[in-house]
């Protein structure tokens, strides 16, 4: 221990500390400064942004010892006297907050540059902003409105963005910032690895590091005689059900016969520091027989192919999942056009910026026993003492992971209790089991809190990413532009456990006809087990990757057939009336046409040019449509519960809480419950409060996936609020009324019984204008104009985030994108490895909302949360195309093969950046 | 925790020489640490007993213009660097070099002098300085040595200067005079590659209308950043025409064997960017020797 003295936000501190420190680690650990957060640790997403002597510097990898007699500056001590600091009013302003996870580091980055140019006198552009901010990552908000926010910080007049939506009522269709957002801003946002319980241990999880093996022996004895361990668990010690799987019951809570991919858990280990549950690690023995491992789904399905699940009846093959409308052979020979193509999509990592953390405490625990007492924030309405097993957790279905908890600790669900921390991104990533049981097991073992917090490099091992495909698709037209027929072939690689393969890949296969009218179709995906990091959901769902096949095959049947690419997609559109691939007839609600026009208007004018030079770099614009179901469908019951009290305030009058246990992960679903409720109710949105996931508290919401909360928990929050409305109305002034409703979403059919598969579908239309440099291959994106029909825009602000930030995401998807595994190792092992787009990628973004209701839906309203990350990629890859005549088959776009083939006269490339193999030739049909 | 036991902040040289040689190997010297901590951080490094952080030595966290040239010491950030007026006169390539490092926040820690030592096959900062001619100069127990910047490289990653015991504690080169100019370029790819595809420097002379000096340093096209001795001596002696850097390009590809490195870059394709960008970047540092004149 040394001492340490700095100025911290303008206090003196002089501490004793160990030299090894890092300054985040004094920071978070010793000062309990914890609104700067940790992303990487390894200096590549700049979340964890301080200001060093006015200067921005990474605290994860700057020794503590080196800020010593400095002077440092962190998101707490921006606001004085309650008083926001000009950059923190401004991210409100603009809704540049989403998940909040990165918000620390994008201010603290920008207030170096403001404090730097204001004593240089210099005024502040778009170019420093994007220069300060190149490291300065976030996941959410696809940074349009953080470079607006700078700039009005800076003292520059930059009205907030919002694109026009519908006239507002009294609070629907408002812009209001996110509820949380001012926590955000602050510093004060608490997330999963913010909380400390004294007495809390630390969790490690050892993980197979072999992609397929069976597993001999587990010796753990000499990491339980470590000093400082509390508790080395295997498979032997899991009390319940040794399973868990959102979907099928395939994932072992601790393996103990076999491992089937790299980050299988075999053991936990909780001990009093991080670094001893770590050495304890190095002290587990596994012995193992390595098995062939089968790393690629064409070659898991054939009849000699080791198996990921030996007891499986189908082998490798985890669903087969078809389409069939009309009769294509009939289709394809009224087609005057044929094009026939394959398209490889790759594996790709959400890269939220928060790693997993889950905290849990035992049942009977009580902080006064460790002589400390319970921080207020950390428990709602209760006494610090915890009479369940309790798991803190960012997640995105707290409800099943109580359901799973329980069943491996082999208690009732009610003996357990998940709260929903604060959740930093999500995107499908947070869905299935990372932590949760793990923490249970432990801290029930050692009657001691419990943190596991995922390393960067273990998130980008364990958690399942989104599913790479090869897709080929045979797409007929006539002459006149219409479309006679689709046929197409999926394989999916699931990786080594179900999760929701079999549902994002249905999505996938229901959507490869796209958004249009299509008489004849038949698709058929192969869903497969390998022995490679597990596949499930992934913002997009599986339309991500088919839409990338069906609209780079339109753009290629426009050329063939002397067509406006606009005009191709609008004769083919779905529209009232017109039915999909699946035989649900469209009814209502199909903005599509109007997405179309409205994307044509503000890109054709006068001067409009498909593409053109300016010295060595070319550009051309490319579009592409899209569309994404709203809700689980395919005839699962999708359900959700809202609790809605309301009571006369004094002050305020008619005031409410709406409680659910839907997740918040920054998309804004606070901001949509509270417009909802205070609409029903007849009062501002800002009188209602909205309390998230925590399960002895709030009614089930149901999974936040599938685009699914504003409308389904939307529609219950209303529902509530609206009887809770009659019933106040009818009662003493002074009652708490509190009513619960049950929102059963329409029924459904599943796929293959024809009608309704889904309550309603976003349309989307995106034109892209792309540079590419001519000397190097590079390809960037500088403008995107996009519509979206969203059913009813219920907060703009939060709306208009979900399409930016999805737009960027699926940038970052079309050109720097891709989780590489070599022989079931993956190579992306670093975030230095896995470049997500930052703010120098960020094209500006023009937005026309549209709003086409459905009448089931909240004020009309559909779901948006994933439409917007869908046509990017083909409208990038047909502007491409138009810029170089080469046609992109795999993503992403590597410069490399693209100016070779540029140079070579070659019309197409099918090697993206990381492919090692051309795109396999796989039949269309049954196939297997 | 970090990948050390104690941390050390000499006040000077000597100080800095005698607590490495007290630790008799198990120590490291560390600058503003950026790619080091990466590397222990990342579980590549062992643990050391301790770190020697040579960034605040009185006197070596500063640019000075002496009679020895340029001289920037170990203290001394990239971003220090490329907002310094004198380095942009006279030594723009290093200017242009250090801008392009890491983030903003890595260089506002990280030194010149760390990217030099820790001798990459192409730093970008050490591509900048080697086309200046740059030298180092190496504190040990044993006294100080100037030595040129390209003859401290020994192979990826590893370096003449013994980090254990021994100091960079200055860097050096030749201010431009009149009709000098220097310019760099980095090709880069936007996925998960820190590393370049190619960095290339050029400094240029020009007298009378003719080069009479030139330098050109690359990386990478070895396993240590590569001064091109030979398509620089081309340059020499003529007109700084199209003509005569496509020479210097022949030379340049004649000499190197350019690696396919996976993921990173295929030899066509880091040919090809060779064959576009070294005359372009020695097109521009021959014009700004003319505007140097």
């Amino acid at each position: 221990m040394s001492r340490l003295q700095m100025t911290v936000n303008g206090a003196t501190v002089d501490i004793d500390v160990p030299e090894s420190r890092y300054l985040s680690e004094v920071l978070r650990e010793d000062l309990r400064l914890t609104g700067t957060k940790i992303g990487c640790a390894e200096a590549e997403c700049g979340i964890c942004t301080v200001l060093v002597n006015g200067s921005a510097v990474v605290s994860c990898v700057f020794p503590a010892f080196k800020a010593q007699g400095a002077t440092v500056e962190t998101i707490e001590g921006l606001s004085r006297n309650g008083r926001l600091h000009a950059l923190q009013q401004a991210f409100l302003d603009h809704g540049a907050v989403q998940c909040g996870i990165c918000t620390p580091g994008l201010i603290m980055t920008a207030k170096g540059l403001l404090d730097r140019k204001d004593a240089a006198g210099a005024a502040v552009t778009g170019d420093d902003i994007r220069t300060a901010l190149k490291d300065s990552y976030c996941r959410c908000t696809g940074y349009q409105s953080v470079i607006n926010a700078i700039l009005q910080a800076s003292g520059q007049e930059v009205p907030p963005y919002l694109p026009a939506t519908r006239a507002p009522g009294l609070a629907v269709g408002h812009a209001r910032p996110n509820p949380n957002a001012r926590d955000k801003i602050t510093g004060n946002a608490r997330f999963a690895d913010d909380y400390r319980f004294p007495g809390m241990l630390y969790a490690r999880t050892k993980r197979a590091g072999v992609p397929h093996a069976r597993i001999r022996r587990i010796d753990a004895s000499a990491a339980r005689a470590l000093d400082g361990v509390h508790a080395v668990l295997t498979h032997e010690d899991v009390p319940g059900r040794n399973a868990h799987g959102v979907v099928s019951l395939d994932w072992p809570v601790l393996c103990g016969r076999k491992v089937r991919y790299v980050g299988d858990a075999v053991a936990i280990v909780a001990a009093d520091t991080r670094e001893i549950a770590a050495a304890a690690l190095d002290l587990i023995h596994v012995d193992y027989d390595e098995l062939p491992a089968v790393t690629d789904p064409i070659l898991a399905m054939g009849a000699d192919a080791p198996l990921v699940h030996d007891e499986r009846p189908d082998g490798n093959l985890l669903k087969h999942i078809k389409v069939k409308k009309g009769d294509v052979d009939s289709g394809f020979a009224d087609a005057d056009v044929v094009v026939d193509q394959t398209y490889r999509t790759p594996t790709t990592e959400h890269l939220f910026l928060e790693p997993e953390c889950s905290i849990g405490v035992p049942a009977g625990y009580d902080p006064a026993n460790y002589g400390g007492r319970l921080d207020a924030l950390a428990v709602r309405g209760e006494t610090a003492r915890h009479d369940k097993t309790t798991i803190y957790v960012g997640s995105q279905i707290p409800y099943i992971d109580r359901n799973q908890a329980a069943a491996a600790l082999g208690v009732d669900e009610d003996a357990v209790r998940v709260v929903a921390t604060l959740m930093g991104g999500g995107f499908g990533g947070k869905e299935d089991i990372a932590g949760q049981i793990h923490v249970a097991l432990l801290a029930e073992a050692t009657k001691r809190p419990v943190k596991m917090l995922y390393s960067r490099q273990e998130s980008l091992l364990v958690h399942p990413k989104r599913h790479s495909t090869i897709i080929r698709i045979r797409t007929g037209a006539t002459r006149d532009g219409r479309l006679t027929a689709v046929q197409a072939t999926l394989y999916g690689d699931g990786g080594a456990y179900a999760s929701l393969s079999e549902k994002v890949l249905t999505r996938a296969t229901t959507h490869a006809t796209g958004p249009y009218d299509v008489p004849n179709c038949k698709v058929d995906c192969f869903a497969v087990y390998t022995n490679n990091v597990p596949c499930g959901a992934f913002r997009g769902f599986g339309v991500t990757q088919s839409c990338f096949a069906v609209e780079s095959n339109m753009d290629m049947l426009a050329e063939k057939l002397g067509l406006d690419p606009i005009q191709f997609r609008r004769i083919n559109a779905l529209d009232v009336g017109s039915e999909t691939s699946t035989g649900q007839l469209m009814r209502e609600s199909v903005g599509l046409n109007e997405c179309i026009d409205k994307v044509e208007r503000d890109v054709r004018r006068e001067s409009f040019r498909w593409t053109w030079d300016e010295g060595h770099r070319r550009f051309a614009w490319g579009v592409a449509v899209g569309y994404k179901n709203t809700g689980l469908g395919g005839g699962a019951p999708d359900k959700a519960t809202a609790e809605v009290e309301a009571w006369n305030d004094a002050d305020k009058g008619l005031s409410a809480e709406v409680r659910i246990s839907s997740a918040e992960m920054g998309q804004g679903l606070p901001a949509v419950l509270a417009a909802c409720v205070a609409e029903e109710l007849g009062i501002p949105a800002e009188r209602v409060s909205v309390l998230l996931g925590d399960t002895d508290y709030c009614p089930d919401g149901g999974p936040t996936t599938a685009s699914r909360q504003s409308y389904v928990s939307g529609n219950a929050a209303r529902l509530a609020a609206r009887e809770a409305a009659q019933k106040i109305a009818r009662s003493d002034p002074a009652a708490r009324i509190s009513v619960q409703h049950e929102y059963w979403a329409p029924k459904t059919m599943p796929l293959g019984k024809g009608g309704d598969m889904h309550v309603a579908f976003g349309f989307s239309a995106q034109a892209v204008l792309c540079e590419i440099d001519m000397r190097t291959g590079e390809v960037s994106v500088r403008k995107v104009v996009a519509a979206h029909d969203v059913g009813r825009a219920i907060n703009p602000r939060t709306l208009e985030g979900q399409i930016e930030g999805g737009i960027v995401m699926c940038i970052g998807y079309t050109l720097t994108e891709h989780y590489i595994q070599e022989d079931g190792k993956p190579w992306t092992s670093v975030m230095a490895r896995y470049k997500t787009p930052s703010i120098t990628h960020a094209p500006k973004i023009v937005s026309h909302i549209v709003e086409h209701g459905t009448t089931d839906g909240p004020f009309g309203a559909k779901g948006v949360g994933e439409l917007p990350s869908i046509p990017t990629s083909p409208a990038i890859t047909n502007a491409i195309y138009r810029a170089t005549g080469v046609r992109v088959r795999s993503l992403p776009v590597d410069q490399d093969t693209l100016l070779q083939a540029v140079r070579s006269g070659a019309k197409e490339v099918e090697f993206a950046w990381g492919d090692r193999v051309p795109i396999p030739t796989i039949p269309l049909g049954e196939g297997q | 925790m970090g990948g050390w036991k104690n941390y050390h902040t000499p006040a000077t040289v000597e100080e800095a020489i005698d607590v490495l040689h007290g630790y008799d190997g198990r120590a490291r010297v560390i600058g503003g640490g950026t790619d080091l901590l990466v590397e222990t951080r990342r579980g590549l490094r062992r643990p050391y007993e301790a770190m020697v952080d040579v960034s605040r030595i009185a006197g070596l966290n500063t640019i000075s213009q002496t009679d020895d040239g340029i001289v920037i010491g170990c203290g001394v950030t990239h971003t220090e660097i490329v907002n310094d007026e004198r380095i942009m006169r006279h030594g723009q390539c290093l200017a242009e070099s250090c801008s392009v490092i890491g983030g903003p926040q890595v260089r506002n820690v990280g030194t010149l002098a760390g990217n030099v030592a820790h001798a990459l096959p192409a730093g970008d900062g050490t591509i900048g300085l080697l086309a200046l001619r740059g030298e180092v100069e190496i504190a040990g127990a044993s006294g100080r040595r100037w030595v040129p910047a390209k003859d401290t490289f020994i192979g990826p990653g590893k370096s003449v200067i013994d980090r254990h015991r021994e100091v960079l504690t200055r860097m050096r080169f030749e201010p431009a005079g009149n009709g000098e100019g220097s310019a760099f370029h980095r090709v880069m790819r936007p996925q998960g590659l820190c590393l370049p595809i190619i960095s290339m420097a050029a400094r240029l002379k020009i007298d009378g209308g003719s080069i009479t000096a030139a330098s050109i340093s690359m990386g990478p096209v070895g396993p240590v950043p590569w001064f091109a001795e030979p398509a620089a001596k081309a340059l020499v002696g003529g007109p700084p025409s199209q003509e005569r850097f496509e020479k210097a390009v022949a030379i340049v590809l004649a000499n190197v064997t350019l690696r396919t490195s996976k993921y990173r870059a295929t030899e066509e394709y880091r040919s090809a960017m060779i064959r576009t960008y070294l005359p372009l970047i020695l097109a521009a540092a021959a014009e700004r020797a003319g505007a140097a004149r």
